[in-house]
Parts: C-alpha cells; structure tokens; sequence
C-alpha cells in the first residue's frame, strides 16, 4: 500500500553553502499517522520540515510527498498539505480574520468556503472575540494559535507543525495538544518538530531523534525510553558548584551515573532502591527526586546533551 | 472538522486537488494586497497626491509664470502645458520606487508574507505578477486622476493626454522591476534612502521633465538617456501636446517604447531570479 | 557654558552612530544643490532674470541659490531632531540611560540641537563652498550666510525637536514631510513674494523658512536691509521657544 505512504524520504541531504543541515536521513510516515522529529538548536528540523512542506528545494537524496517528487509537482503537494511554519509570518497590519481570509484565498478557495472555513478555525484557535483585531497587538501565544488555524484553513490531510507551541503557556499547550489529538482521530496525519519531550510523548506515534542533521534514533516513544534508558532515574542535588566531585562515591549506584552541571542523574530500574543507596553513601545531597524516565534522558543518552537548556 | 462541502469540485475535498490556473492564482494573491490597500490607502492618498499637486502649483504656475515671461513659453506652449507631463512621470517614478522598497523588504523580510504565499500551491512569479498587476493598476489611477487635476488647471491641451496613463504604468513598471530586483538582494534598508536620496531625487531634476535636456551641460545629456524617466516623459511628452507620434523626431517613440519595455523585461528576469534565490532557499 | 559641557557626550554620541549613516547623510547635503542646479541653472536658462520682492533684478540662479542654502539647514536641522531624537525617545532608551548620568533633560534638548546644528552648518558651508565657486555670492556680508545658516538650523531644531516628542508611532513622520515639503517649494524659495495673492502672502510670511530665505537672500545678494532683522528675530525667538518646549516634554516624559 504505498498509496499510503504519505512522506518517504531517502538520503535526503540539505546544505547551505558547505554546511549541511540535513544529512542524508530516511524517514517514512503514513496515513493517519503522528510523527514527530526531536533535537537541539539547528539539529536540522526546520530544514527537513521546510523540504517536506516543499517550499525548500532538497539538495540531494529523494524525496516524495504524497507520492510526487516536491521539485516537480510543489504546487500540487502544497494545495494538499497544511503548513505552520516556525516563524509566524502574519500581517500584523492585518486583522486576525482577514489573515485567515487571504491565505485561504492563496488556495484557490472561493469566498464562501474561505468564510465558512475560518469561522470554524477561529473557534478551534479559541481567537473568535479577537476576530476583528488587528494581529500586532495578539499576545505571542495567539499570534501561535492563529497561524496553526490558518495552516487548517485548505483542509489538509498532511498537517506540518514546526514547534507549534513553542511560546504558548501550559494550558493553551494543552488545550492544543487536545486539538490536534482531534484532528489526528478525523485521520489528519500529524508531523511535527519540537523541544518538549512531554509534548513528542503526548503526540506522537513515532519519532526520530536528530542530532546534527543525522537521525540518531527512532522508535515510539516508549520504545525508544525502554531501549535507550532506564524505568526510573533518581536526580540529586548538591551544594557544590561542580557536580562531578561526587561522581566517585555514588559510582555503582544504578545502571549508569551521569553527571550534569547542576545535578547528577541515576539510571535505574528500581528508583527508590537507587535513592536509599544515594542516602547511604555519605554525601549529603541537597535533593534526591525518583521519577519516571522521558524521552528527555534518550536524548541525553544518545548525544550527551540536554535539549533545553 | 464539520461543514466540509459537498461539493467534489470543491478544493477542500481530500486527495489529489484541482490544480489554480494563473489566473486564479494570481487573483489569490492580489486579493492579499487589496486587502492591505483597504487598510492603508488614506495614508497614501495624501503622500501620493499631495508632492505631484505641490509641484504642478510651484512649478506649473509660479516659476511657469516666470518662464512664460521671458521666454514666452518652452517648445511653443505655456511652461505649465510643458511641465505636466514631466509631473506626471516623475511622480510615476516616485509612487514607483515608494511601492518597490520599504513594503518589498516588509513582505520578504520583515512579516515574511511572501514566503506564507509560497507555502501555497503558488509560485515565484505568481508572486511577482500579482504584487506587479496592484502597483500597475494604483499608477494608472493616480496618474489619471492627476491628469484630470492638472487638466482643471488648464495644463492639459489634448485628449491625447490620457495616452499618459499608460505611458506613466511602463515608465513606473520600468523602475518597479529592476528595484525589486533591488530589493531581494539586499539585506540594508539604509540603501533604499540612499536611492531615493541620491539616484531618484537627481533623476527627477534632470531627466527632462522640468526642462529640456539639452539645457544642461553636454556630457550630462547621456546620462539622461539611459534613465528610464527621460524616455518616459519624452514619449509622453508629444502626446500631452496633441501629436503623440510626434512626426518632428522620427522612430523616436519607437526607441522610447523599447528603451522602456526593455527595463521592464531585464528587470523582471532578474527579479525573478533574485526572488527564487532569496525566497525559495 | 556648564549645560553645553555635558550635552558634548549627546553630540558624541551623534557622532560616532552616525558614520553608518553618511549615505543620509550625504544626500542632505546634495538635495539643495542638485535643486540648484537643476531648477536654478537648468531652467533658470529659461527664466533668465527675476525681480526680488526688494526691487532688484537678478539672475534666477543667484536668486535660487540662497533659497537653497536656507533649506540645506533647514533639512540638516529637521532631519535629525526628528528622525534621531523619536528614534531614541521611543525605541533605544538612550534618554533614560543618559538621565542616569548627571545630564538634565535641558541638557539633552541642547545636546541634539547642537549636534543638529554641526550638521546643519556643515551642509551649508559645503553648500555655500559651491555658491561660491559657482559665482553665486555677490557681497562681503555673504560672510554672516553661516552664521545665519546656523541660526536657521536651530530654530527648525527647536521646533522639530518639540514636535517630535509629542509623536507616537513612525507614521506621524508623515506630517512633518508633509510641512516641511510645501515650505520648501512655496516659501519664496522659486518665486517671489510678489507672485503671490495679497492673502496668501501673509501665510508665506509666517513661515520660518520664508524667514530664513529673506536672510540669506539679503546677505548673499548684498541686499542689506531693516527687514533683516525682523527676520532674525522670528528665527531666534522660534528657536528658543522650541527648545525650551522641547526641554520641558522630556523632562515630562522620562522622569514621570
Ligand atoms: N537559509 C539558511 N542559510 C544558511 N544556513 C541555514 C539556513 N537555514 C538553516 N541554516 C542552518 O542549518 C542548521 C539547521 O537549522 P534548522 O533551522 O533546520 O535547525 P532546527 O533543528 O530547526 O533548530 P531550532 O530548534 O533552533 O529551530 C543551522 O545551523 C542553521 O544555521
Ligand atoms: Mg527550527
């Protein structure tokens, strides 16, 4: 069934110049699906995600969205495909119903459906009673919201979310989440980018962790929690300024030690053992918290980083 | 999401969708600008009127009263006969190069609404056309409402005159394509005062429009030559004063027209160029 | 002496932020005499002489070339009070970073009057270098155009200073164009007082740069008359009244 392959990507390979952002990565989503990618600062997911929406020309490697090659039928692909891209680009000179008006209009949409559509999308975006605003003076967190709504506004069966609520408070993250959970159930397929780990666990099916433009991982979240960590981690905290100093005494506490500037994480299966080894070693932390392990420590596993930092 | 249309033509409809022809494409995309112009078009009003209107009456009446005394007149007619066509074109220039900077290096740069345009099913020179198709119509509607003010005044002899609005869209068109060329290529805003300063402040005084070229010294008059707005107000010229083939100067028209189509065509290549370069990265 | 003393780190400051701009700052200078010769020269071949509003027959390019040197600091005045103070009023905060330092609000509106003036003065003596050279100055007393190109820039200083911290957002920069652009074409500067009606002459007269055209007519042409000095007086007292208002609005809007 490739008809159901919504975006295969093999090799595909993004340079600016001689710096490669995307290098050379394979992914596959289907129909119905959410995807998710995960990484630092300039991992290369905008990059990937700008080829995909195909509005950025892929520099190697094969691409095919819908099955059609972006180089050759972009015009095509992107009538079908919702795109929230990083940057808002709103008018802000605009009002909040007009932005969604005229970018329907970019779709060959007729004035009633644009209408109709945007009535719709501005209660989904919970932006009704600032309908006849002007954007400049939204608040960052609605700016988001609107340009999410506008990305719905041609009905997409792809749906392109490049860190969507990035600047959104928790509740208005959450009331989100629920709508694009909606949205998934009506079989929109769902690809998005983000920092949060919370969010990637909540959205998506799959994910691929990327690191300096390569895939370093991938899995569903879980999947990927079982293979690269353990059930629990024990996080503890010092008064001292290098963490490290510590490392010798809790050394074969847990599965594995890693230490960070402002804490040390212990990888364990059974948290509350590792914790009462920590309070038997001597060192007098300020804090020792168990909790359930995220995606957060596969990817401090797989790259040696935190993602936010 | 509920209240999807029934309708299998419809572009809403899932799957493969039926493809915008360049005509509806571009009307998307002018609906964009229009939508804008309701929002902005008093503000223009008054900075686009109000310089042409001052100059007809600084120049057209006042010094046009000094002129007429001395030297009865430029080339057989009243100075204010001869100076409006000049008007005309040089405040096409100027609506030209204010449509083509600041709103250019907004729409790439600053609110990125040519790119939100591109994550449709739309294309570079979609883009270009629809941005080109509003300025054009704007030129044409203000040179023709000026044409009608400076005709109250008594500074228009002939019908031929509304030959104006046309000539005033190419002469701006010729400006237009080259500075959006311009403008997707640089990233420094303070170059567009620098030309407005320094390249279409001197255009305006020494293209012809206030005075005959071969008023001033001989090695300037090339120079005036190569400036689209001296082509555009010596094709306009003839035609304001009644005789728009203006038989007295041969094919000039001719090479007027060309001169002009092609600044229109060079510039329009280019900034498509630019524009993929910039836009589609 | 002591306000000037601590103002000196305003104009500094104008100074070294203001070597990106030379390109603006260039074509202050090259507006009037591009008008010069273009209008003065080129079509002054066409209108050969003019009778002055005192009477005298004179070329029309010499008639022009005063005009143009009023309105050469005029446009150094204007540009900066407006433009760069609204700049730093609104947006970089330097104001309130300055009024950290000892430097009163009075210091800071002579501070950018100064710095306008420096400028004001170098587009007209550039310009008046051109004159010159062009045989465009016809007296001795051409030698108090400077001085007078000066007075002329602080008093639009004064009042474009004052203007502009009552403005809000970058669109109100419209009304100054829009001020400054018909007193530029219509203040005596192209034709006589004289062309106009009875009425509209008194509008003319009211105007600063009308004012400031007459001075330097007079000093260039060597046209020295009792009118003058009404003429200085108008400048002088719009200036100080301008900067005194200005003073006052900045204390207002950044110690409140
Ligand atoms: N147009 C461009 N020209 C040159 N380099 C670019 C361009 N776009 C992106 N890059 C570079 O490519 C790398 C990847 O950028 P990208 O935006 O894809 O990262 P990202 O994973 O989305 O990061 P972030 O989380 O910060 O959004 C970065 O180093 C970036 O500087
Ligand atoms: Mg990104």
């Amino acid at each position: 069934m490739t008809d159901d392959v919504l975006l295969s990507a093999k090799g595909l390979t993004k340079t600016f110049g001689d710096f490669t952002a995307v290098d050379g990565i394979d992914v596959e989503v289907r129909r119905g699906e959410s995807f998710g990618f995960l990484g630092p600062n300039g991992a290369g997911k905008s990059s990937t995600m700008r080829m995909v929406a195909a509005v950025s020309p892929v520099t190697s490697g094969e691409l095919r969205i819908f099955g059609q090659d972006p180089a050759t039928h972009g015009p095509a692909i992107r009538a079908r495909l919702g795109n929230c891209p990083q940057q808002d680009r709103l008018d802000e000179e605009l009002s909040v119903e007009e932005n969604l008006w005229v970018y329907g209009r970019f779709f060959g949409l007729t004035r009633a459906e644009v209408r109709a559509r945007a009535d719709e999308l501005l209660d989904f975006a919970q932006l009704t009673e600032r309908r006849k605003d002007k954007v400049e003076p939204l608040s960052g967190g609605m700016k988001r919201r609107l340009v999410i709504a506008r990305s719905l506004i041609n009905n997409p069966e792809l749906l392109l979310l490049d860190e969507p609520t990035t600047g959104l408070d928790p509740q208005a993250r959450h009331v989100l989440w629920d709508r694009l959970f909606r949205l998934k159930r009506q079989g929109v397929t769902l690809i998005l980018t983000t920092h949060y780990m919370d969010e990637a666990e909540q959205l998506c099916d799959r994910l691929v962790v990327m690191d300096h433009g390569r895939i370093v991982a991938e899995g569903s979240p879980r999947a990927l929690i079982q293979e690269h960590s353990t059930r629990e981690v024990v996080e503890v905290r010092y008064d001292v300024d290098d963490h490290g100093v510590h490392a010798g005494p809790l050394e074969g506490i847990g599965d594995r030690l890693e230490i960070l500037p402002d804490r040390v994480l212990i990888y364990a299966d059974d948290g509350d053992a590792a914790a009462g080894a920590v309070a038997r070693s001597g060192t007098e932390p300020l804090s020792t918290l168990v909790r359930r392990s995220t995606l957060e420590d596969v990817f401090l596993h797989l790259t040696g980083r935190t993602l936010v930092d | 999401m509920s209240a999807l249309p029934e309708s299998p033509r419809s572009r809403l409809v899932h799957g493969e969708r039926r493809p915008l022809s360049a005509v509806e494409r571009t009307w998307g995309l002018v609906g964009f600008h229009l939508t804008l112009l309701r929002r902005t078009w008093r503000g223009l009003v008054v900075s686009r009127f109000l310089t042409p209107v001052l100059f007809l009456a600084a120049m057209g009446i006042g010094i046009g009263r000094l002129v007429d005394r001395s030297s009865g007149g430029v080339a057989g007619v009243p100075y204010l006969q001869y100076v409006v066509p000049g008007i005309v074109m040089a405040s096409a220039m100027q609506w030209a190069v204010g449509e083509s900077t600041w709103p250019v290096m907004t729409l790439i740069k600053w609110n990125q609404m040519y790119a939100a345009m591109l994550a449709a099913p739309t294309r570079v020179a979609d883009v270009l056309r629809a941005h080109w198709v509003v300025v054009s119509f704007g030129i044409a509607w203000g040179s023709g409402v000026f044409i009608a003010i400076a005709a109250l005044f008594g500074g228009v002899r002939s019908w031929w005159a509304l030959l104006g609005v046309p000539i005033a869209v190419l002469t701006a068109m010729a400006f237009v394509a080259p500075l959006f060329w311009f403008a997707a290529r640089t990233d420094n805003e303070e170059g567009f005062t620098t030309i407005f300063r320094l390249v279409i402040t001197p255009l305006m005084l020494f293209s012809g429009t206030f005075f005959p070229v071969s008023q001033l010294p001989i090695w300037l008059q090339p120079v005036a030559w190569v400036t689209p707005l001296w082509h555009g107000t010596e094709l306009a010229r003839p035609a304001f004063l009644g005789d728009p083939l203006d038989p007295g100067h041969g094919a000039g028209w001719a090479i007027h027209l060309a001169v002009l189509t092609a600044y229109v065509v060079v510039g329009g290549w280019g900034a498509h160029r630019a524009f993929r370069a910039r836009l589609e990265a | 002496m002591l306000a000037l003393g601590l103002a000196r780190f305003v104009i500094l400051r104008n100074v070294t932020s203001f070597r990106r701009g030379w390109p603006v700052f260039l074509s202050g200078f090259f507006e009037p005499v591009f008008y010069l010769f273009s209008i003065g020269v080129g079509l002054g071949a066409l209108v050969k002489t003019v009778t002055t509003d005192s009477g005298a027959v004179v070329g029309y390019a010499d008639f022009v070339a005063p005009a143009m040197l009023a309105s050469a600091a005029m446009n150094g005045a204007i540009m900066d009070v407006t433009f760069n103070v609204f700049h730093k009023l609104r947006f970089a905060k330097l104001y309130d970073t300055m009024l950290a330092t000892p430097a009163a609000p009075k210091d800071i509106a002579v501070g950018e009057v100064t710095w306008a003036l420096i400028r004001g003065g170098i587009y007209s003596a550039g310009f008046l270098v051109v004159a010159l050279f062009m045989g465009f100055v016809h007296s001795w007393w051409a030698v108090l155009a400077l001085p007078a190109a000066l007075v002329i820039g602080a008093a639009f200083a004064g009042v474009g200073m004052w203007a502009t911290t009552y403005m809000t957002t970058w669109q109100q920069f419209e009304i100054i164009f829009l001020i400054v652009q018909p007193m530029f074409l219509f203040s005596a500067t192209f034709f006589p007082l004289s062309s106009y009606p009875e009425a509209l002459q008194w509008v003319v007269r009211a105007t600063p740069l009308y004012h400031g055209v007459v001075l330097e007519r007079g000093l260039m042409l060597g046209d020295v008359g009792s009118g003058l000095v009404g003429s200085l007086a108008y400048l002088l007292v719009l200036g100080g009244v301008g900067m005194w208002g200005a003073g006052r609005r900045i204390e207002r809007l950044l110690l409140t």
